[in-house]
This record gives structure tokens, C-alpha cells and sequence, in this order.
């Protein structure tokens, strides 16, 4: 463990709007019934936070739940406690049919943080990020320039974006990018 | 002369003078101009040459259908080609050059086309240059590419950036004239979400020049409180410069914002390409003015009646300063009126129509203008620049009655609708004959994913002309729109507009309606592609009756401006020709974008770094480092080899190649796909997805897999690892852990979707790393933590524990035929990993190997790869790979398809091993040529080649192929083809070239 | 660019972010089929103007599967529903015979 690194090792891009990986962060792909009792009490267990509703994203912190599917979430924990959490999933859910397994390495957290942050993803995504479409606790997949990407807002100024490992570099440039050429103001 | 008027031009600010070149020249503009009305004022008529007959051009309209003034603008990184100059505006700085001359624009040897042009009729090219067929390729073709396009392609790479911007919106407004502003104000009054977009640098559309008055008061006035009302609701978003482009199934529409043309300092990014979502769309986008077809209509000097009124109420310029006006409808008087309030002279009107009445007429007559009704234009004088009209009688055959001097020639054939962006998704038109013009017709609107239409048209572009119903047109439609789209909040009233009296338009196609040919062959359709009246006609004459093959035989509307000026007047020709209805011709496919666009703008942010994704391992950086040689392998740069310093990229393969089985190698395997598969039902389902049993591989063990699509061939292979009593994790190839994963998803989800099995792709997850060689063990040992002996850790066996510090799952299995352990730990470990082995390996002569040395080992070997072996047309028998085809399995994808006759023909092509008799490495994908030739002629093949290598290790060629009844052919040797002709003599062998045994990898 | 509503996740989704899977309902034939049945299910497929049913992923999004019935002429979406069935929903029949009486395909109608 004392050897991981984050993909990007927490790459800043500082501007109005900061690009900025979230270093290392534990996450957990949890397929399963998501109306089973066990299941969302397992989940409270973990994480702490309210069981997200279709499209949604609850986060606090580190920890939290995203509705990936309808028979997958994405389980947030710091990244130290993604295997203590993967074990205290599999007690609970044992003998019942779930999958869980960490992922944390296979993804990397880009923050957008600042102003006109939701400019800087709707430029990437085809997706409608007006305020009134997409608000703090949405959680959409899609695209973001050219790969798959998730992403929901902590609050009104912060982006949370999720996307594989190897892509990271070109997830972090393409956001930099976007930051960089400003505000488009269709949203103010 | 045209030159700058004192006291004119609203859109100018003659306290700041701008400098610009043209062609070298230094001229001055104000802050305002466009490039057109800044060269207009400098007297620089002439701006280019026509395409085919280089013919002198000057600027013939104001606005994006412009066909003539087309310029290369800019130097080096920020060159453009084509750019319109009078969509051009003004900075300081700018510089342009004029295009499709040589050597100069005043003197151009081109011009010689214009004698020619008797020999260059419509469809030149396909009659000339059919024959003799031998000179397409040596004379033609070369000379026709000299001859090419209008603008230089740019050398540099764009210095600009540009960017895409994603919105949903439910009525997007395309047009800022005032049914664009009084649609979007009735929207978003109602509540919706409103997008408007203007092409141009400012509100109003005709209005602004035309003025006539809105509610009460000046259209400036109402336009100018109306865009303040917009602004100030927080549901609209206004934007200038920025054109609707084009309108796409279900709402998807583009916009194309120009953020800096206008201000290269600005910074930022130089386009923006909207691609909006919407839920209604309203065009508002006005018309355009349409030419009249008399002899030498292409002089410059000879432009829109409604450009030369822009010009001077805009731009303060006046084209000339004697403007005779030639026109068919009363619109074109008010041309008449302004130049002459402005003090300029107007000799005279031609008006086409035997009599006409309304209150322009009165008003210009009442100016003194000389009115001539009934005639026409029999020829226009002059060479570079108009000196003089001819006149005649319009229903005559063009004798001339008098001629008078002029500098100028403004011309109206009437108003054409923009009618681009609601027949771009389907919407289709009317003709409507009262008013000369195809217009949108209602009831059939391009009709979205509900089934009901989803595009309105509004004002002038829906063919009300005058300023009180194209308002409260505007008005409906954005209220139309609002409601369509789930917006019903009350709002404002209708604004109402006021129009002078107009009489009747009369069609005119032809001046004089009688014209002999030598006028009607000067009498100009198409400017910028020289297709004349004369062009059409032979067209029709010899038989090209569809409007669409018209077009593409003549070039008519092939320009730049697709003919925006040119399509109606050369259809009317065109149906007169056949003797037909203009709807019964019909128009030609409007098809977006509804002016160019650029390329960058398409491309957005993807250019430079950001072109595509490049998908890096957590070893890439190292690897790089480190003298990786890449090769592309989907999306990921893998190293085909670590080259040193001073060796080629093929030493460096034959030097990893001999040290893997003689020390020790490092292989990056991290790209391979790694599924897993959980479940009650997974050890079932993964019986259906490979062709061999899987569901009863013990636990802890490792089975290599082969997979197949429905119809038998191979798709992918693997090995398959037993995790746990309920859990398989399934390698992929580096191509199928995508593909593979959506394949799996989708046999659950599609058709078995009550087994209750999960599947996750954790490709990612863990950098996967082989260690091979002789010393493999050694290394791991150093390192401590599992046990890697043989007895512990047997050959296709796998353990889980640590390696060094490093949590790893270790799994003993090779695609080397070495003795190999590819161990995975999580990708955050992956490079710390990495620098681990490598350090630790130096003792035991550790050398890190690329993808070339893979292939190399594994072929010989005899190890197939799927991508080389396999091409989607492979079935494991061709492979010899019966025995991974499981007898006890009822069913597995492939299975029945294995038993069509094709796939269970005995001549089909087999796996072997080829050796060419002379130790030279055999051509990629060579053939084996067999006797005889099929039906077409070609020689009859026996085999081909599917991978070859050198051998360092053999220090000779070694290649694997398909080859008819190969297994059989044992010793036999066979020729191969090479690109030169000849051929190599091969001998049928083993496809296993090295430890035949398999004792190497089994330590 | 088809914008199609996903049934599994409730998201609006372009055409850029769907993979097309061809037509959908068909049915498997596996070992035991005969030749003609075999070849029907691999290679024959409806190909009508006007009314189709389709299978699309949402690839960038749920990732899951499901069918569309729509016009291949006009684009018009009929409607979407999740994969796990052997026929379109009893609903989505009843809307396109609103829309486009007498309509049938394959088995359908």
C-alpha cells in the first residue's frame, strides 16, 4: 500500500476555473438487488450517507454513493478502507448474489472547481447542465471529449468527475483546456 | 468611383480609423466596416477572378450569399482561404489577398478562358476529357489540378484554439432581424428557455436600413428596447455573430459562434460550435435579394439593389456615383430613394413590369427619378467596372434604344426566403407564384422524435415580406414555439409594424424575354463558377431534366455560396427550358452547413495533444523514459521495443529476444483485459461464452479459453482463472476487454437475463506485469513474500498473497514458452512494481521487452494471436485447436454454427508452420500460389501468411500461415509471393519452432 | 442525431453516447436448429420503411441494453423499453397503431 500513487498524483491546473486531480480515492463497484434490505443497510454502513435515488449522487467527503445502473453503485470510501469496506460488504451480503470489487486504482477523481464550472464540463459533454436540468446531487454518465466519464456536483461551484486510469492525463488536459478558454455565459 | 460618404453610416465610427492591407496595399477603414465596405470606400472595386473564366469580380451583395469577394486572409498560422470579405469585418492589422489570378488581379493570364469560353460550355469537362482515355492520367488530370479551387490551402498549423459548447434549450431562435427578436421575445415571455442567434455583428436584419416603423416608433428604436427587454430575462440567451448552421433529426441544430474574428487580440478561444439540443426551433432568417439575368450582369459594379442601399446607410460608402436601377418588383426603388437622398445620382429605373403603382414609385418619381416601366437591360458596358447600361424593351429581343453612363447597376429579381434551415431536416416548400418565391409550407415541417413538426418559420423567411406581418409572424412563432415546447405563461401583445403600399412583383428570369443567344451566353446565372443563362439551357437540351443532375453538370450553385444567389434564377431557366412548372422542377437539396463553417470549429478542442486519447499503463511514463519505441494498439501506445542508445529499433528486438530466454525479460502486460465474472450462474454462463469447459475448473487453477461469436469464428482467447467458488476473472486481449465485457453484457442482459450472474471490467485495476525467463524465479525469490517454487505455484496455477511489499496475484502462465509469472497488483503499486523488478533484476540480466518480442516468442512457439492468426473469418479448427472445443457441452456460442457445411469443409485453409528455404523472412500476408487461374483471371491461391518474424534465437525466418490441407503437407515446399514478382520457395513445417518439448516453461 | 430516452437509467441520450445492436427481438437457435432456422436467426433481418424495432446500449451511460420502436423514415420514437422481454410492451403497440394503422413486422402487429 505505501507504494500507490494517484494517476496523476494530484495535477493542479490553478485558473478561475481549477482543474485538479483528487488523489487517491477509494471506490468500490457494487452490483447487486439495490431494493435489498442488506444491501442499503451495508452500504449506510460504509459510507454514511443516503441512499442515492435514480441518477442520483449523495457524497460527503470521501465517502459516499453513486447510482451507477440499476443494478450498480459506486461505492466512495477513502482509499485506505476500500478493502475493510469490500470485507464487511461480502460478510453482510454473503450467500446472497452481489458483486463488489475495488476499483479505486482503476479510476482517477478530477475536481473542477470555480465559477463557471459548469461551462467548463458542458463544453466536453453532451449532456444539459443547465441549472435548472442538473443540480448538486445529479449524477450523469456520459462522454466527456472523447471518453467515458461520470461526473455530479458537490455544490453549485464543484465538479467531481470520475474517469478510467489510463485516460486520466487525457481527461485532466481536456478539462485544463476547457477551464482556460473561459466562460461561455449561457448559464449566468 | 465608389468612395466614402460624409455625414452616412450607422454602423461605422469615423473617429477610429482602421488600417488594413489589401494585396500589399495600405488602405484605411473605420472601426465597423466589413473588409467589402472598407475596399468599397479605398475604391477597390475589383477583388477577384471568377472560377472558370477568371472574369474580373467585384463585390455583388452585402451579406453571407456574397459569391465574389472571396480572399485569402491572413499570413502564416492564422491563414484562411475564401474568406467572404463581406462577412469580413474590420481590424486593424488585417491583411488579405485576393485569389484565382496570376500574375496580378488587374492583369490575369486566366482571363484568356473568357475568349475561350465558346469552347467551354456546360459539361466541358465531361466531353473533353473522356477521350482518349490514356491522357486522364498525364495531361488532364495534372492541368486540372493546377487549375484547382479558388484559395491556397494553408501551410501552418492553425495557431488558434476552438471549442464546442453543449446545450438544451426549447426554442432556439435562428435570425436577430426583427421576427428573430419578436419571436424570442413572445418565447421567452412565456417562460421557455430561449436561445437567439444572430449571423451578423448586429440586430435588426433588413429593418435597420429599410426603417420602417414598429409599434409607434423607428425600427432602431423598437429593435434596440427589444434587445434590452431580452437581455434582461434570465430564460434568454442572446448571441451575435453566431450563425444556425444547420438543423439535424430530433432538434439537434449547430450554431457557429465566431468569438474573435473580428478581434484577433481578444484572446480566447476563436470559434465556437453550438450543438444545441432544442426543443422547437424557429428560423427567422429573412432572404435574400435575387439577381436579374441580363448580358454582362457580372461587371463589377453590377450588385443588389439592397447591397447598394446597405452600403451606403450602413457603411456610409456609395458604389458609384450614377446608379442606374433595374428591377421587377418595388422593393428596389427604395434603392433608388436613398441614393438620392444621399445626394447621389440615379439616371434612371428600369422597371421590367409593363406598369406598376405604389407609394415607392410615387415617392421616387416624386424625387424626380426617371422611371422606365416595360423595359429592360439589354447589356451592361464596360471591362473591370461598369461604364454604361444598354437599354431595350423587356419584351423584345434586346435592340438597343439608348444608352446611358453609369458607374453603378443595382438590380432586384425579387426576394428568395432562406428557406435552408427548415429544409435541412425535410421541411418542405410551396411555390408561391403571387410572390415569385418558394416559401415553407407549413403543413409539412420536419417532424421530430414525437412525430410532430419541431421547426417553425418566422417573418421574412416564411415569405411575409412586409414589416407588419413578418412582426407578427415572429410574435406567433415564438409563441407557438414556447407552447409546443410546454411554455403557456401569458405575455405582451403582437408588436404591429406599418408598410408603405407595394404593387406587385412580375417574374423576370430573362432580360430582355427575348434575349439572343450571344446575350443570354453572357448573361451570368453563378458568378463565382461562371454558369450563364446559355449554360442551363444546353443542360436542359441535352437532357439533364432533374434539377440535381442540372446543377452538377453546369456547376450551377457548386460554389462557395452554393448558390444562394444563383439556384432560382437557373431553375425558372431551367423549367423554361423543359416547358415546365418551377414546382415540377423543384429546387436542389439544401444541406447544412448553411454557410462554411471551419474545419477547426468541427474538430473543437480535439487537435494538437488533445487530437484523441492516448491511454497510458502505470509503467508508460517508465517505459517511456526509457527508450520506449510505441506502437499504437487501440488507444494505448504500447513499446514495441526499449531501444538503446546507438542500436536500431531491430537490434533492440533481437536483443530482447535472445536475453527473455537466455536471462530474464520484463513485459508491460497491463493492457490486457481482466473481467470478472460472479455469480450462481457464472461457471454455466462462462460454458456458453468459451468453447471448452470453464465451469469446472478448480479453484486456484488457470485454463487457457477460446471464445467465438454466434456465426463460429474466433473472437478472442485467454486464460480463464478460477478466483472462488462463484468467481472467475477471464483475461482478454488488450482489443477485447471492451469489446468482450459488452459482449458478455449483453448476453445477460439480451438473453439470458435470468441467470443471475454480474460481470465488472477491472482492466484497469491492476497493472499487470510478466516476468519471463530462465531467471524468472530468481528475481521473484529475491524479492520474497509468496512462495513462487514449482511445488507451490505449479505451472497454470495462481496465488494471491505479497511479492516484495506489493499486494499481488500471481498467476503461472506463459505466451513464451518460458518459465513466466505474470503478476498483478493494483495499478497505484504498478510503476513503484515496476522500478522494484527492475532493480532487483539487474543480477539476474533483466532487459524489459517490447510487443515485437512478444510476438516473436509466442510464434515460436507456435502460440496464435487473434488479430494475426485470426481475421474474422478463422474457426479454431483451421487452428488445430479441436481439442479447447468441449464434446460433453450441449451448446456454447459457435457451436452450431461450426456445423455448416462451409465451416466443416475439409479444403478449408490450416495452421502451420512455415520455413522458407533460404532462412529470409517471408512478406506480411504473402500468398501461396497454386496452379491455374480463377474465373477472374487472377492466379489461384493455396495458403497465406499470417505472421512472420526474424528469429533471433534460430537466427532464421520463421512465419505461421493458412494453408489448403497444410497439416497433410508435412515437408512439402511451396511458393510464396513477393511484391516484386518473384517468389520464395517454403517448406510446410511444424508451426512449433522452439522446445518443441515444452520444457522450458514447465520448471 | 437520434436523441433517445434510455428506460433503465431515465436519461436523454444522444446518439453519441447509444451503440447500435441492430434488430431486436430474435430468436436464438443453438444446437439441434435446422439449417434454415440457423440461418434465419444469423443473417436474415426485417428491413422496413417505417416501423422497427431495434436494440440500443447506452454505452457511455447505464451501460444496459434496451429496445426502441421507431420510424426508420421520419425518425418518429414510438417509444423504448428494457430488453428483458420477447415482444414489445402491449403500450408501445397500441401507440404505433395510433400512429401508423395497419402496421406490422415480423411477427408483430
Amino acid at each position: 500500500m505505501s507504494n500507490a500513487v494517484s494517476a496523476l498524483q494530484g495535477r493542479t491546473a490553478p485558473g478561475e476555473v481549477t482543474i485538479r486531480e483528487a488523489g487517491l480515492r477509494g471506490m468500490i463497484i457494487l452490483r447487486g438487488d439495490l431494493a435489498d434490505k442488506k444491501l442499503r443497510k451495508v452500504c449506510a454502513d460504509v459510507t454514511s450517507v443516503k441512499f442515492p435515488d435514480q441518477g442520483q449522487a449523495n457524497s460527503e467527503g470521501d465517502k459516499g454513493l453513486c447510482w451507477m445502473s440499476p443494478d450498480e453503485l459506486l461505492v466512495l470510501v477513502p482509499y485506505t478502507e476500500a478493502a475493510d469496506a469490500i470485507a464487511k460488504i461480502d460478510a453482510k451480503l454473503a450467500g446472497t448474489h452481489y458483486l463488489a470489487e475495488n476499483v479505486s486504482d482503476a479510476r482517477a477523481v478530477i475536481l473542477v472547481e470555480g465559477a463557471f464550472c459548469r461551462d467548463v464540463i458542458a463544453k466536453l459533454a453532451p449532456a444539459d447542465l443547465h441549472p435548472d436540468s442538473f443540480k448538486p446531487g445529479d449524477f450523469r454518465r456520459t462522454r466527456l471529449g472523447q471518453v467515458a466519464a461520470a461526473f455530479w456536483m458537490r455544490d453549485e461551484d464543484t465538479f467531481e468527475v470520475i474517469c478510467f486510469r489510463s485516460v486520466a492525463e487525457y481527461t485532466f488536459d481536456l478539462l485544463a483546456m476547457s477551464a482556460k478558454s473561459g466562460e461561455v455565459g449561457h448559464f449566468a | 468611383m465608389s468612395t466614402r460618404l460624409a455625414g452616412q453610416g450607422r454602423l461605422i465610427n469615423k473617429d477610429k480609423a482602421v488600417s488594413f492591407t489589401f494585396n500589399g496595399k495600405h488602405l484605411r477603414g473605420f472601426e465597423g466596416d466589413t473588409l467589402a465596405s472598407a475596399l468599397l470606400a479605398n475604391d477597390q472595386m475589383l477583388m477577384g477572378r471568377s472560377f472558370k473564366y477568371h472574369r474580373p469580380r467585384g463585390v455583388v451583395a452585402s451579406g453571407a450569399e456574397e459569391p465574389n469577394g472571396l480572399v485569402n486572409l491572413g499570413t502564416g498560422a492564422a491563414f484562411e482561404p475564401n474568406a467572404r470579405v463581406t462577412t469580413t469585418e474590420l481590424f486593424d492589422g488585417l491583411t488579405a489577398q485576393s485569389q484565382n489570378h496570376w500574375p496580378s488581379l488587374e492583369f490575369d493570364v486566366g482571363a484568356i478562358n473568357t475568349h475561350l469560353s465558346r469552347f467551354l460550355p456546360a459539361g466541358f469537362y465531361y466531353k473533353m476529357f473522356m477521350y482518349p482515355r490514356s491522357f486522364w492520367k498525364h495531361v488532364y488530370e495534372p492541368i486540372i489540378r493546377q487549375s484547382a479551387g479558388l484559395g491556397k490551402a494553408p501551410k501552418d498549423r492553425d495557431q488558434d484554439t476552438y471549442e464546442h459548447f453543449h446545450c438544451s434549450v426549447d426554442v432556439m431562435v435562428v435570425g436577430g432581424g426583427i421576427a428573430g427578436l419578436a419571436a424570442a421575445k413572445a418565447a421567452g415571455e412565456r417562460g421557455a428557455r430561449v436561445l437567439l442567434v444572430e449571423q451578423t455583428a448586429d440586430w435588426g436584419g433588413r429593418a435597420v436600413v429599410d426603417t420602417p416603423e414598429i409599434d409607434g416608433v423607428s425600427a432602431e428604436g423598437w429593435i434596440n428596447s427589444t434587445v434590452q427587454a431580452l437581455e434582461k430575462m434570465p430564460n434568454v440567451d442572446l448571441r451575435l455573430r453566431c450563425m444556425g448552421a444547420g438543423v439535424y433529426d430530433h432538434g439537434y441544430t449547430l450554431a457557429y459562434e465566431r468569438l474573435t474574428d473580428h478581434a484577433p487580440d481578444l484572446g480566447g478561444p476563436r470559434h465556437r460550435l453550438w450543438r444545441v439540443r432544442a426543443k422547437q426551433i424557429v428560423t427567422a432568417t429573412g432572404a435574400i435579394e435575387r439577381p436579374l439575368s441580363f448580358a454582362a450582369n457580372d461587371l463589377p459594379g453590377v450588385m443588389l439593389a439592397s447591397a447598394v442601399r446597405d452600403y451606403v446607410v450602413n457603411f456610409g460608402v456609395s458604389i458609384g456615383d450614377r446608379t442606374v436601377v433595374v428591377t421587377n418588383n418595388d422593393d428596389a426603388y427604395r434603392t433608388a430613394i436613398i441614393l438620392k437622398s444621399a445626394g447621389l445620382d440615379v439616371p434612371l429605373i428600369v422597371d421590367a413590369r409593363a406598369q406598376a403603382e405604389g407609394d415607392l414609385i410615387d415617392q421616387a418619381r416624386g424625387l424626380g427619378i426617371r422611371i422606365e416601366m416595360g423595359k429592360g437591360i439589354a447589356k451592361v458596358k464596360g471591362g473591370k467596372r461598369v461604364t454604361g447600361v444598354a437599354l431595350c424593351a423587356q419584351a423584345g429581343e434586346g435592340a438597343v434604344l439608348e444608352e446611358i453612363a453609369c458607374d453603378c447597376v443595382a438590380m432586384s429579381g425579387g426576394w428568395s426566403p432562406v428557406v435552408h434551415l427548415w429544409s435541412h431536416c425535410g421541411g418542405k416548400l410551396n411555390w408561391d407564384a403571387d410572390q415569385v418565391m418558394f416559401r415553407p409550407d407549413p403543413e409539412r415541417a420536419p417532424s421530430g422524435a414525437d412525430g410532430e413538426g419541431f421547426v417553425i418559420t418566422a417573418g421574412i423567411a416564411n415569405g411575409h415580406l412586409f414589416t407588419a406581418e413578418a412582426i407578427s409572424d415572429g410574435w406567433a412563432a415564438g409563441r407557438a414555439a414556447a407552447k409546443a415546447a410546454g411554455h403557456t405563461k401569458r405575455g405582451a401583445q403582437a408588436p404591429m409594424g406599418e408598410d408603405a403600399f407595394e404593387g406587385p412583383i412580375s417574374p423576370v428570369w430573362l432580360m430582355p424575354q427575348g434575349a439572343n443567344h450571344a446575350l443570354r451566353s453572357k448573361a451570368w446565372l453563378d458568378f463565382q463558377n461562371d454558369v450563364k443563362v446559355s449554360d442551363v439551357q444546353l443542360a436542359a437540351q441535352e437532357g439533364f431534366e432533374s434539377v440535381e443532375h442540372t446543377k452538377r453538370y453546369t456547376t450551377l450553385g457548386m460554389a462557395t455560396d452554393q448558390g444562394k444567389l444563383s439556384n432560382i434564377n437557373g431553375l425558372a431557366i431551367l423549367s423554361q427550358s423543359l416547358n415546365a412548372d418551377i414546382p415540377n422542377v423543384g429546387t436542389t437539396t439544401f444541406r447544412p452547413p448553411y454557410t462554411p463553417i471551419s474545419m477547426s470549429s468541427i474538430a473543437g478542442a480535439a487537435k494538437g495533444d488533445l487530437f484523441q486519447p492516448v491511454r497510458k499503463t502505470p509503467v508508460s511514463d517508465w517505459s517511456n523514459a526509457n527508450g520506449a519505441d510505441n506502437e499504437p494498439v487501440g488507444q494505448w501506445r504500447r513499446p514495441f521495443a526499449y531501444v538503446r542508445d546507438g542500436e536500431s529499433v531491430h537490434d533492440a528486438v533481437n536483443r530482447e529476444v535472445k536475453n527473455t530466454r537466455e536471462n530474464l525479460g520484463l513485459l508491460d502486460a497491463s493492457t490486457l483485459g481482466k473481467l470478472i465474472v460472479k455469480g450462481p450462474d457464472a461457471g454455466k454462463f462462462l460454458d456458453m461464452m468459451y468453447t471448452n469447459m470453464m465451469s469446472t475448473l478448480p479453484i486456484g487453477k488457470c485454463r487457457y479459453g477460446l471464445m467465438c461469436s454466434e456465426n463460429g469464428f474466433l473472437s478472442d482467447d485467454g486464460v480463464v482463472v478460477r478466483m472462488s467458488e462463484d468467481t472467475w476473472l477471464c483475461h482478454t486481449t488488450t482489443g477485447g476487454a471492451e469489446s468482450i465485457h459488452a459482449h458478455m453484457e449483453d448476453w445477460l442482459q439480451c438473453e439470458w437475463w435470468d441467470w443471475k450472474v454480474y460481470v465488472a471490467n477491472v482492466t484497469e485495476q491492476y497493472a499487470q506485469i510478466a516476468v519471463v525467463g530462465p531467471n524468472a524465479r530468481k528475481l521473484l525469490r529475491k524479492l520474497g513474500g509468496m512462495d513462487v517454487s514449482a511445488e507451490a505455484l505449479p505451472f497454470m496455477q495462481w496465488r494471491e498473497g505479497k511479492i516484495g511489499d506489493f499486494d499481488a496475484r500471481v498467476f503461472r502462465i506463459s505466451f513464451s514458452g518460458e518459465l513466466s509469472y505474470e503478476i498483478a497488483v493494483p495499478a497505484g503499486q504498478g510503476a513503484a512494481f515496476w522500478s522494484a523488478l527492475m532493480e532487483a533484476g539487474q543480477e539476474f540480466g533483466i532487459m524489459p521487452y517490447g510487443t515485437e518480442t512478444l510476438h516473436i516468442l509466442r510464434a515460436e512457439k507456435g502460440f496464435i494471436m487473434i488479430g494475426d492468426e485470426t481475421d474474422g473469418t478463422v474457426i479454431p479448427q483451421d487452428l488445430n485447436l479441436q481439442w479447447a472445443l468441449s464434446k460433453k457441452k450441449e451448446d456454447y456460442l459457435g457451436k452450431r454454427a461450426h456445423l455448416r457445411s462451409h465451416m466443416a469443409d475439409p479444403e478449408r485453409w490450416k495452421l502451420v508452420g512455415l520455413e522458407t528455404v533460404d532462412g529470409s523472412v517471408l512478406p506480411d500476408g504473402a500468398y501461396a500460389i497454386a496452379d491455374g487461374d480463377n474465373a477472374n483471371g487472377q492466379r489461384n491461391t493455396q495458403g497465406r501468411v499470417t505472421s512472420t518474424y526474424y528469429s533471433a534465437n534460430l537466427e532464421r525466418g520463421i512465419a505461421m500461415g493458412l494453408v489448403l490441407k497444410g497439416p497433410e503437407r508435412m515437408g512439402e515446399v511451396i511458393e510464396f509471393n513477393k511484391v516484386d514478382g518473384t517468389t520464395v520457395p517454403t517448406k510446410i513445417v511444424d508451426p512449433v519452432f522452439y522446445d518443441k518439448e515444452g520444457e522450458k516453461q514447465n520448471v | 442525431m437520434l436523441i433517445l430516452h434510455c428506460p433503465c437509467c431515465g436519461v436523454d441520450a444522444d446518439e453519441t453516447d447509444l451503440h447500435a445492436g441492430g434488430q431486436a427481438h430474435l430468436k436464438r437457435e443453438g444446437p439441434g436448429s435446422s439449417d434454415d432456422d440457423f440461418e434465419d436467426y444469423l443473417f436474415m433481418r426485417e428491413n422496413p420503411k417505417g416501423v422497427h424495432f431495434e436494440r440500443w446500449r447506452h454505452v457511455y451511460g447505464c451501460g444496459k441494453w434496451f429496445h426502441a420502436a421507431r420510424c426508420t423514415s421520419t425518425l418518429e420514437v414510438f417509444g423504448t423499453y428494457p430488453a428483458q422481454t420477447l415482444e414489445p410492451p402491449q403500450e408501445i403497440k397500441d401507440k404505433i397503431s395510433a400512429k401508423r394503422p395497419g402496421w406490422s413486422w415480423g411477427t408483430f402487429q
